[in-house]
């Protein structure tokens, strides 16, 4: 017997539901509301997930639920668009409600950054071939199929040949009120030896401080295309309401020497799971996988991921650092694949659990999976609390205790925060993890 | 008894003496006294509780267990979809010449003496040997446990002698490592057990020699369920070794066997498998053993036969400062599945594992580790220590790792650390270029690869698994 709460296969996700989402986008291409539909005959005949599913284990089944959420209508500005960026979109409870222009120099050169809604009608060649073109592998078939049937706007990235943006392109997705759902995406295409740097911004609508945090279910995802020698940063910061159920897809694509880094940031949530893909295509493509989690009161971050090699002379590196304090609890659930013919493959998978509390429950299940023999792939997993002596030598400079741990958990996340280039993202991710530290 | 009729003659060509991995090809004509027929139901396992006159609580406890066995699915949601290709209508669950374990070697009948003859293992050297259990299917044909290890006070008996003669020792223990329902095959194995060893150790006793146990499968379709309970009382040690080897048959071959260990407050035990099966062999293994206070259990398990092995040594870590190592050695060559790994349940403080594994893949062959390691909540200073090194010979071979580390709390502390490679083709450049052919240099190379874990063997099995090993690497490589 699963344990799950919702009675019915959709939850709130009713066909009714369904068909008025479809009414709001009503004036999109044919082709992608027929995908719409049948993504959620999927999501309603499919199962929700189970104990058994190898997928899932260790995950809490208990809250689990797709009842009690809704559309409501919101008339809040969003907050805290700060970061310098060459332009900015924002989103609140799914519309668009902040766009800037991009700046001449890029439009002028091709650059497209725009909401996915304009470039359904626009760009559509583009975006038929690249969104959501991965097939969900790591578990979440039905919630993946459920952010393809309610995914009404998002963000769209497209650099052309040769193009450089050095400025972030930032994307804000704010969630507000009482049982709300939203499905946020990101799809960025990058064609040959294009570079750049998106954000997103993941954000519940600040409540007041002593309010009960709002219950709220976001469900989101992102496409990451580098054509040959392309160079994408992505970096995502999850910062949702204590009390949202959150779903996070990533599928990462790199052709030839391509070089993709992506950092997800988890801070938010009651519970959340994020399943990140990346498929090395082509030789000398490259993907860097990164992440930090600070994890407290009974917060659950499940991570599940796939690195698959599928040519010779490609690389992977995730590196994914937890932080876990209270009765917080970490999964993660990586796999590297190399297929028999990617000889030649640098693959390195890692996953580091600093331990805070007594009460805290990391669970790591790092998987390799190799058919070629000239390969190097190595794997580790660690789980301990902060070094006695380094902490002891903090102190013994007369250094809080507190304040001791901040600088030395600070030190744990430095090795992945240093890889982000770019100054205003990097002060962005330090901050919130100061914020939820004062927590 | 009629003499045997040799069905197959082995074919004598053996590039290095006495280590012809051919001898399991051969097969007697066996009279089996008793023969529970193919297929399973309860007609079998009451049939078989008939035979071993055993007392009514077994029979309970095995037709409980057939009834888990049926109701439980296939594993196939994280395992092996090969599994599916296990016919159990076909298998025969239960045969025995129908003797009484023979106490001195004249008493063993030429027939047997020939077939250990056949498996390399030479008359005079069972003074060497403690005690030698020699399996011939399911029941002990052979049991010599030297007089000092039974003045010692050691029990060293096959299951249905354990049972019956020493029903206050064994018992209690009995089915409590290992519950009937821990997974389907240890139920199958609960439903239809015979043969294996039960052994006794007495508080403080020092156990000399290593005791040994030798399974053969001999009769086609026949599976063999052993069922090995070794209780090391307070302060006492022991080593226990098993060999298994098994004549080629064009049909599969189920060996699923149960080992229970106990280690009392500060006993140790040891227990090595060398597993050689032929390449249709099932060989579905649970073991597991209890460590109390201050007590240690190393599982030391090589496994180069079968056609898919699973086996997941564990140690549940019950008392504190106990210890629990796994060393685990798999060569998987065309047409085999190592799927192999440990188990560390920690459940006291201050208790330590470590786990260390090495895996060769050669051809299409495919070596898997699986691992877990577990620390609930509340407990203090547990450490563990995997790591899992795999070595890829062609660039066709196969291997996976698959551990799951879970922790709970801040006062502990896990690592594990994976590694893939292939042999430097440096490394056999130099050594061709002193003289060695490609095959001779793989083959020094991948014994170089287990040389620190093939040392901690006794004497015997490490040479032997060095002369396996070269037969392996025969045709591996050009």
């Amino acid at each position: 017997m699963s344990a799950v709460t919702t009675t019915s296969l959709t939850g709130s996700f009713t066909r009714e539901a369904f068909q008025a989402h479809l009414g709001r986008v009503a004036h999109l291409p044919a082709w992608w509301l027929a995908r719409k539909q049948a993504a959620y005959e999927r999501f309603s005949t499919l199962p929700m997930p189970k104990r058994t599913d190898e997928g899932w284990r260790f995950s809490n089944f208990g809250a689990l639920t797709l009842d009690g959420f809704g559309f409501p209508a919101t008339s809040v500005k969003p907050a805290q668009l700060a970061v310098s960026a060459a332009a900015t979109i924002a989103f609140v409870n799914n519309r668009v409600v902040h766009q800037d222009k991009l700046p001449e120099s890029l439009a002028r050169r091709g650059v497209i950054f725009d909401t996915l809604q304009n470039a359904l009608v626009k760009h559509a060649d583009l975006v038929k071939a690249h969104l959501l073109a991965q097939p969900s592998k790591l578990g979440s078939d039905k919630f993946a199929a459920l952010h393809e049937a309610f995914l009404e706007d998002g963000a769209f990235v497209y650099v052309p040949k040769g193009v450089e943006v050095t400025e972030v392109l930032a994307v804000h997705h704010q969630a507000d009120g009482q049982g709300t759902a939203v499905f946020p995406h990101t799809l960025v295409v990058t064609e040959d030896n294009a570079k750049v740097t998106v954000a997103d911004f993941f954000k519940s609508v600040a409540q007041t401080p002593d309010a009960k945090p709002q219950t709220q279910f976001a469900c989101g995802g992102n496409d990451l295309y580098a054509g040959h020698g392309a160079a994408v940063t992505y970096v995502a910061m999850q910062d949702w309401s204590r009390d949202t159920l959150s779903f996070q897809f990533n599928a990462t694509v790199a052709r030839r020497d391509a070089k993709v880094l992506s950092l997800n940031l988890h801070a938010g949530a009651r519970q959340a799971r994020h399943e990140s893909f990346s498929q090395l295509s082509a030789p000398g493509a490259h993907s860097e996988m990164l992440a930090l989690t600070v994890a407290h009161g009974t917060q659950e971050f499940d991570q599940r991921t796939l690195q698959i090699h599928q040519a010779p002379n490609t690389g992977s590196n995730l590196l994914y650092k937890n932080a876990l304090l209270d009765q917080a609890k970490t999964i993660f659930s990586g796999l590297i694949v190399v297929d028999p013919d990617a000889q030649k493959t640098d693959a390195y998978q890692s996953n580091r659990n600093l331990m805070l509390s007594d009460e805290a429950e990391a669970h790591s299940l790092p998987g390799l999976e190799i058919q070629a023999n000239d390969v190097r792939c190595t794997h580790g997993a660690t789980s301990a609390r902060i070094d006695r002596e380094q902490e002891f030598y903090l102190e013994a400079r007369g250094i809080k205790p507190a304040q001791a741990q901040e600088l030395l958990v600070f030190g744990f996340f430095e090795e992945v925060l240093g890889k982000i280039e770019n100054e205003a993202l990097h002060d962005s991710l330090t901050e919130i993890i100061r914020q939820k530290f004062k927590e | 008894m009629k003499p045997p009729t040799e069905l197959e003659a082995a074919p004598v060509e053996n590039p290095v003496v006495g280590i012809d991995q051919t001898k399991g090809d051969f097969q007697y004509k066996v009279d089996y006294a008793f023969d529970a027929g193919t297929g399973l139901n309860e007609d079998t396992v009451r049939y078989i509780s008939s035979v071993k006159k055993e007392e009514p609580w077994i029979l309970d406890f095995r037709l409980k267990a057939l009834k888990t066995f049926l109701d439980k699915p296939m594993p196939t949601h994280w395992a092996t979809k090969d599994l599916e290709s296990i016919n159990f209508d076909k298998i025969r669950y239960y045969l025995s010449q129908g003797q009484k374990p023979k106490r001195t070697w004249d008493e063993v009948p030429d027939d047997i003496k020939k077939t250990f003859e056949r498996l390399g293992i030479p008359e005079q050297e069972r003074k060497f040997l403690a005690g030698v259990e020699a399996q011939f299917d399911s029941e002990a044909a052979y049991s010599n446990i030297k007089e000092i290890v039974a003045k010692q006070g050691v029990i060293f008996v096959n299951s249905t002698e354990g049972l019956r003669e020493h029903p206050e020792i064994f018992r209690k223990f009995f089915g409590k490592v290992i519950p009937t329902g821990d997974n389907k095959f240890s139920a199958l194995n609960s439903a239809v057990f015979s043969g294996g060893s039960f052994i006794y150790v007495p508080p403080g006793v020092k156990v000399a020699q290593p005791l040994q146990a030798y399974f053969r499968i001999n009769a086609e379709n026949f599976g063999q369920f052993e069922r090995t309970l070794i209780i090391a009382d307070e302060g006492s040690e022991v080593v226990y070794m098993e060999g298994c080897t098994a004549p080629k048959f064009s049909t599969s071959t189920l060996h699923s066997a149960v080992v229970e260990l106990v280690a009392l407050k500060g006993a140790k035990i040891q227990y090595i498998t060398v597993q050689n099966w032929a390449n249709n062999v099932f060989n579905l293994v649970t073991k597991r053993a209890i460590a109390h206070e201050e007590a240690e259990v190393k599982w030391i398990d090589c496994n180069i036969g079968s056609r898919l092995t699973m086996k997941y040594p564990g140690v549940v870590l019950k008392g504190r400062k106990a210890r629990g190592e796994v060393i685990s050695i798999a060569l998987a060559n065309d047409g085999q599945h190592q799927d192999t790994g440990a188990k560390m349940i920690h459940a006291a403080d201050d208790t330590t594992s470590v786990v260390v594994s090495k895996s060769i893949s050669v051809g299409q062959g495919r070596s898997t580790y699986r691992g877990q390691v577990h620390i609930p909540k509340h407990l203090k200073g547990c450490k563990n220590n995997t790591e899992c090194d795999a070595l890829l010979i062609n660039t066709n071979s196969r291997t996976d790792t698959y551990p799951a580390i879970s922790v709970r709390g801040d006062k502990n502390a896990t690592q594990h650390e994976a590694s893939v490679s292939k042999v430097s083709e440096d490394m056999i450049f130099y050594m061709q270029q002193r003289g060695l052919t490609e095959a001779q240099a793989m083959s020094l190379a991948v014994n170089g690869f287990i040389n620190d874990l093939a040392r901690q063997f006794p004497m015997e099995y490490s040479v032997e698994l060095k002369r396996l090993i070269d037969l392996e690497m025969e045709g591996s490589v050009g």
